[in-house]
């Protein structure tokens, strides 16, 4: 390698607050005309070491090198001025302007501001390097790509010699893809040094010189593209195991809860996030979802609770009702004449309910009613309900007790300026049939959830975004504990928690297991999927890559099959029919 | 045919009013701050000015420059309340709408203060500039007495601001930090800068309305009482004008001629209407307004819809 330096660093290390590190002594060199792969599981620091070069974050120590200088960095604008410039995974664009209008925004580059100049000089940039763009289209007529483009061209304009890209393909199809990789080859042909974040193995290995593997905020090494393989990389990005000490009983009547089958959905921008997705959930055990970020866990979720309009595919909800009362508890007189006529009910005697009397004459709406109230007529079997095309509060009439801690807590778990009280009254408002609130119960359940999860707060009555990110999520978990589910869905219930309050967590999944609620648990730390997890499915790009046993399997093996790409895929199944 | 000339031609500065306050707050808003304090700033502006004559009735100057003064002197009156509610909504991040609307009672207060003295002093007072601010017509007995200098002035600044924000690079720049103001920042626009001049511009154009509507159209002592109907019509047109300072030309001039269509358009048809019907018919602007708000959204055309970020405030650290 005799390519000159593009840009060094040394010893660069970040804190955020006193505990966290993101990034420790790092050493990273970029070369002119190569593209650089900066691989790493999620939080391993990587997005923040790209920050700290484009001038967003400033490193605690350590120093950055560019072209064998030393510079300082502390603004984009700095970066800009060395000739670095990074592409957000999240567009920066005013959407009600012109792709052209976008690119020269905040460009003082001393010529007289005339549209049409840039937008020949966009057309001149674009056509060098195989990009393919109207300088005169508006931002909110253009596709992700397209946007992506102007993120790219953008930078080009300033006249950067280090780009550096946060995971470009996760929002573009195989095939835009593939027209993007042409475009960052050609611009290394241009001599132009590339740093691309990614996860994605395949596309490592498709398109980068050298790769930089990151882990938990400390680089573990940097390797050439041509002498590694997927599994040496993954066992660099993963690491060896760390044993968890978390307690996990064997799980006890294992029954079906949960069965989904051929789920698929489309996002509004017509990318498929869930594609065929097909899975149990069991009463009784912990089934983990693991998978890189963005890979269909919170739609799949989101589907189960109500919340996506879906393509195709099924979910059945097995209510653990067998030999128990029925109630009129959010359920219809309709709905038990329906369940009488599938045979589903009988008399606590034995005898099948129709609802007819012996002599086959239709009991009155009032007898039936009575005998419901008294708890007289019983389910034959577990009460079999289709939840799909039903809204949360359809699912929650149906009697179907779905617990749901989402990822975005303050977005849609709980009401960032009501107070701890109110929030758990979300849950309950439409008990009790009285005009006025009752905040008794709520509050006591507050308090109560305040007292065991040692959630640190002034009181109950403090508006929830004033506490800190750890004790919102535990006052969520809490709140949805409380609800007694019997199917609990947790999308990454200890992001931001210290160690402590995270084995609070596990500790009440697991309690929540042993009751035989069927937990389903979004995790990202593949060390305590392992330890915490009865069955971990994994989930790569909507589709399910593989369903491992938690007790017998390795962190190596998830890794794969995480990053297992569509067409891996199909060998695998075709090489399994051969 | 006459009368149908007058009616016309006095829709023509009539809007004037309208337009001043409405390029004053397209301005603001193209910065994302809905300024609801612009009927306010108005009459605080027609204060500042007929206070400024009243000092120069005396002073022997040349009568342009006690025009130019006079001007100067309302379009600073409304900075200063431009500043007071930017420190408020930019520097404090107070609600834009309450500050906004105190900004209103209190700019009505303090001209009610003023104004109610200095108009019960009669002929001693202001009125006298009359003839200056209605020149080059100010002889003549039709209503083209009314086109006087600051209906030019009105129709250079819309032009100036059309073509500042289309054309320039600041008026890119502060477009961008109205839609965006994350993105702005990102950049390296000053986004603070340009809310704040943003903001004190227009409201010091704003200011000028008031000052217009005394001085030239009303022509009386009562004249500042109504300029708080008239600042609220300029916010209603910047809607129906669709932020565009150019359209806005147009856009008032029909506002004008809706606004005394109620008293003239029977007249001109031979009707006899009871007075009590005229205040029904002012409505007829803002009747407009609904239905091209409706229109606008139903159609639902990016261009034509306001300021992305009106009326958030911006937090760097919310990122």
């Amino acid at each position: 390698m005799n390519k000159p330096i593009a840009l060094e660093l040394k010893q660069i290390t970040k804190r955020f607050g006193t505990k966290v590190v993101a990034n420790k002594q790092v050493d990273l060199t970029v070369y002119r005309g190569e593209i650089l792969a900066i691989l790493g599981e999620n939080g391993c620091g990587k997005t923040t070491l790209m920050n700290i070069i484009a001038g967003i974050y400033y490193p605690d120590s350590g120093s950055v090198f560019v072209g064998g200088k030393e510079v300082v960095i502390r603004s984009p604008k700095d970066a800009f001025a060395q000739g670095i410039g990074m592409i957000h995974q999240h567009f920066k664009l005013v959407d009600v302007f012109t792709a052209a209008e976008n690119i020269v925004l905040g460009v003082n580059d001393g010529h007289k501001y005339n549209i049409k100049e840039v937008n020949k000089r966009v057309s001149e940039i674009a056509d060098k390097y195989g990009f393919r763009i109207d300088p005169k289209k508006k931002i909110y007529e253009m596709s992700v790509s397209e946007k992506q483009t102007v993120e790219i061209l953008k930078v080009l304009y300033r006249g950067a010699d280090i780009l550096i890209l946060d995971e470009p393909s996760a929002v573009l199809t195989p095939q835009e893809t593939e027209k993007l990789f042409d475009v960052l080859r050609r611009m290394r042909r241009d001599g132009k040094s590339i740093l691309i974040i990614t996860h994605k193995l395949h596309e490592v290995m498709a398109i980068s010189d050298r790769v930089a593997v990151l882990r938990k905020g400390e680089h573990i090494a940097t390797v050439e593209t041509a002498q590694t393989s997927p599994a040496q990389l993954t066992e660099m990005m993963v690491g060896k195991k760390i044993e968890m000490d978390i307690y996990r009983p064997m799980p006890e009547n294992v029954r079906d809860r949960l069965v989904i089958k051929n789920l698929s959905l489309t996002s509004a921008e017509g990318i498929k996030m869930l594609d065929d997705v097909t899975f149990t959930a069991k009463a009784g055990e912990i089934l983990g979802i693991a998978g890189i970020a963005g890979s269909g866990q919170k739609e799949l979720l989101e589907s189960i609770a109500g919340l996506h309009h879906l393509q195709s595919g099924s979910i059945t909800y097995y209510n653990p009702k067998k030999d128990k009362p029925i109630t009129f508890y959010h359920k219809s007189f309709e709905r038990v004449m329906e369940l009488a006529g599938q045979g589903m009910l009988r008399y606590a005697d034995g005898r099948a309910f129709t609802g007819k009397d012996e002599n086959g004459k239709p009991l009155s709406k009032k007898t039936i009613c009575a005998q419901v109230e008294a708890g007289e007529i019983l389910f034959v079997e577990d009460e079999v309900i289709n939840l799909r095309e039903k809204t949360p509060l359809q699912i929650r009439e149906l009697g179907v007790r779905l617990s749901f801690v989402p990822e975005d807590r303050l977005g849609m778990g709980l009401v960032g300026n009501m107070d701890i009280v109110d929030n758990m009254m979300l849950r309950s408002y439409r008990r009790g049939a009285s005009v006025f609130v009752d905040r008794k119960k709520p509050g006591d359940l507050a308090r109560t959830i305040v007292h065991d999860l040692e959630v640190v707060t002034p009181g109950t009555h403090i508006p929830v975004r004033r506490l800190s990110g750890g004790n919102v999520q535990k006052l969520l978990v809490g709140r949805e504990i409380a609800a007694a589910p019997t199917v609990l869905m947790a999308a990454y219930p200890v992001r931001g928690l210290d160690i402590n309050s995270s084995y609070t967590i596990y500790n009440l999944l697991t309690e929540q297991k042993q009751k035989g609620v069927s937990v389903i648990f979004v995790g990202e730390d593949l060390d305590v999927l392992v330890g915490l997890c009865d069955r971990i499915m994994v989930i790569c790009g909507g589709r399910i890559t593989g369903v491992l046993d938690g007790r017998n399997t390795t962190k190596e093996e998830i890794g794969l099959l995480m990053t297992k790409t569509q067409t891996e895929q199909k060998e695998g199944t075709e090489s399994e029919n051969a | 045919m006459n009368m149908l000339l007058d009616f016309i031609i006095t829709a023509i500065p009539l809007g004037m009013t309208f337009l001043f306050g409405c390029v004053g707050e397209i301005l603001t808003e193209k910065a994302g701050h809905l300024n609801l304090g612009i009927p306010g700033i108005m009459c605080v502006g027609g204060t500042c000015g007929c206070v400024a004559l009243k000092m120069l009735r005396n002073s022997g100057l040349p009568w342009p420059l006690i025009v130019v003064l006079a001007i100067l002197a309302a379009f600073v009156g409304g900075m200063l309340m431009g500043l007071i509610y930017s420190f408020l909504t930019v520097t404090l991040r107070a609600n834009q709408n309450v500050t906004g609307l105190a900004m209103t009672t209190f700019g009505v207060g303090v001209t009610k203060f003023v104004m109610s003295p200095m108009a019960e002093g009669g002929g001693m007072s202001y009125l006298y500039a009359l003839k200056y601010f209605r020149y080059p017509f100010q002889g003549r007995t039709d209503a083209l007495k009314y086109c006087g200098i600051m209906v030019f002035l009105g129709i250079i600044i819309a032009l100036v601001a059309a073509f500042v924000l289309s054309k320039t690079r600041s008026g890119l720049y502060l477009r961008a930090v109205g839609e965006n103001p994350a993105t702005a920042d990102a950049v390296g626009i000053n986004v603070t800068g340009y809310k704040y001049r943003a903001t004190l511009i227009g409201s010091g154009v704003a200011a000028l309305g008031g000052l217009f509507y005394i001085m030239d159209y009303a022509g009386s002592y009562e004249a500042y009482k109504s300029i708080e109907a008239m600042g609220w019509l300029s916010v209603a047109l910047v809607i129906f004008t669709l932020w565009k300072p150019a359209l806005s030309i147009l856009g008032s001039f029909l506002f004008g001629l809706l606004y005394i269509a109620g008293s003239r358009i029977p007249t001109l048809l031979g009707i006899q209407l009871d007075m009590s019907a005229t205040p029904l018919l002012q409505m007829l602007p803002y009747l407009v307004t609904i239905v091209v708000l409706i229109v606008v959204s139903v159609r639902k055309k990016r261009e034509h819809q306001p300021p992305a970020w009106l009326g958030l405030p911006y937090f760097r650290e919310d990122r």
